[in-house]
């Protein structure tokens, strides 16, 4: 039941260009800073890591608009209620999904991004390790975030309003862990991820029952 | 159908929603094989009373009793409009543990099994809500407004479906307008 319900939201990603869009805009992010700064190699391998944090945020941010209004919307989870299937199982389902649809895509699309940005072998590996991270935290937070603002006028403004700042943990310890501070980042990165990982099902849980009455 | 203790209950319930006041002191008792056919003007709370039965609302006093599981058909499809309307079935029979194609066939849709479900008519629509409700499998129906949109053939199909279901030992609660042959159903009036 768990993975007809995951599978159902990957291919649902799949078929809007849920995933391509999300790498599409990291590999542009990564393509046009070397234009906004200038081609200045050691300029862009000093910051060119933390440019990519900043467009894994945003790329998770993108698909966060379809992950439960519609399925509010097209009776979708009412039927999944009725079913007796709890709403944190349901969470659970889309968070993986979401993470599936985006996460594994990013890390793929870092390595062409490492090189537009001049990235040193050792950095991309600590990316890479951030992204594997860092992204199921993100993914936890956007379903969350979804979850709250389904049904809401102008949602797609407050999403990205409510779940930017709450990513800065993230954000602060995946571009920190680039620095000396090196692993002490990176495990500090995986405490805010689990933790987003273990609230987001339960608050997304308690949004959902409340989006019935 | 599993075991004959399936019922549904309603003890003096009272419904409100949004701060108004929808329906007091709402009473009734179905045993296997019963049928409710619930009237009243629009807005007098049917679709409220259905979702109350299946769990989606709580109940401001009163309480609903109920033992098997609901099939609820509103007026959602539940399916995605893009997939074709078996692949969209497929994902609730999945976790029904039945068969689309079976369920299809039962409402007449076998042969648009490969249409995409966004260009189903407003009847079809009705149907393939109907082949949903089939294939849940489950002890108790909720239907809301089922003979909307339906010709007289899809009428007379939709209440053979009845008939059978209640002979099996189910339960079904029809919310309707509409005049729906039900044999022996009890009857519910909400005022407006």
């Amino acid at each position: 039941m768990m993975w007809t319900l995951i599978w159902r939201d990957l291919a649902r990603a799949f078929r809007s260009g849920g995933i391509a869009l999300p790498v599409a805009f990291f590999l542009l992010v990564a393509t046009l800073y070397p234009f906004a700064v200038g081609p200045d190699g050691p300029l862009l391998a000093k910051t060119g890591g933390g440019v990519l944090w900043i467009a894994a945020l945003l790329a998770a941010l993108l698909p966060v608009d379809r992950l439960i209004a519609p399925d509010v919307e097209s009776g979708v989870l009412d039927q999944l209620a009725v079913r007796g299937i709890a709403d944190e199982i349901i969470a659970i389902a889309k968070i993986a999904a979401h993470w599936l649809g985006f996460g594994p895509a990013l890390m793929l699309a870092a390595i062409p991004a490492a090189a537009l940005l001049r990235l040193d072998g050792p950095t991309l590996l600590t990316v890479e390790i951030g992204l594997l991270l860092g992204t199921p935290g993100l993914a936890a937070l956007g379903v969350m975030i979804a979850s709250l603002t389904s049904g809401l006028r102008g949602a797609s403004a407050l999403t990205g309003l409510l779940m930017l700042p709450l990513a800065i943990p993230i954000l602060i310890f995946g571009a920190g862990s680039l620095g000396p501070s090196g692993i002490g980042g990176l495990k500090l990165l995986a405490a805010a991820s689990l933790l987003l990982v273990a609230i987001a099902p339960f608050a997304t849980g308690a949004a959902l029952k409340g989006l019935r009455e | 159908m599993t075991g004959r203790g399936q019922y549904l209950a309603f003890e003096s319930v009272t419904c409100v929603r949004g701060r108004r006041f929808l329906f007091g002191d709402v009473s009734f008792a179905l045993a296997a094989g019963d049928a409710l056919i619930v009237s009243g003007p629009n807005g007098a709370g049917k679709s409220s009373l259905l979702r109350l039965a299946a769990g989606l609302l709580k109940a401001e006093q009163g309480a609903v009793k109920r033992e098997g599981a609901i099939a609820l058909a509103d007026e959602h499809m539940a399916l995605d409009p893009t997939l074709s309307l078996h692949h969209a079935l497929d994902f609730w029979t999945q976790i029904d543990k039945s068969s689309a194609m079976s369920a299809l066939g039962s409402v007449g849709l076998d042969h648009l099994a490969r249409v995409p479900v966004r260009m189903l008519s407003t009847g079809q629509r009705r149907r393939t809500t109907l082949a949903r409700t089939l294939a849940a499998r489950a002890e108790i129906w909720l239907l809301d407004e089922p003979a909307n949109g339906l010709d007289i053939e899809s009428i007379a199909m939709l209440e053979g479906l009845i008939a059978v279901h209640r002979m099996q030992g189910g339960i079904v609660v029809i919310a309707s307008h509409q005049p729906i042959a039900v044999d022996g159903a009890q009857m519910l009036a909400l005022g407006g």
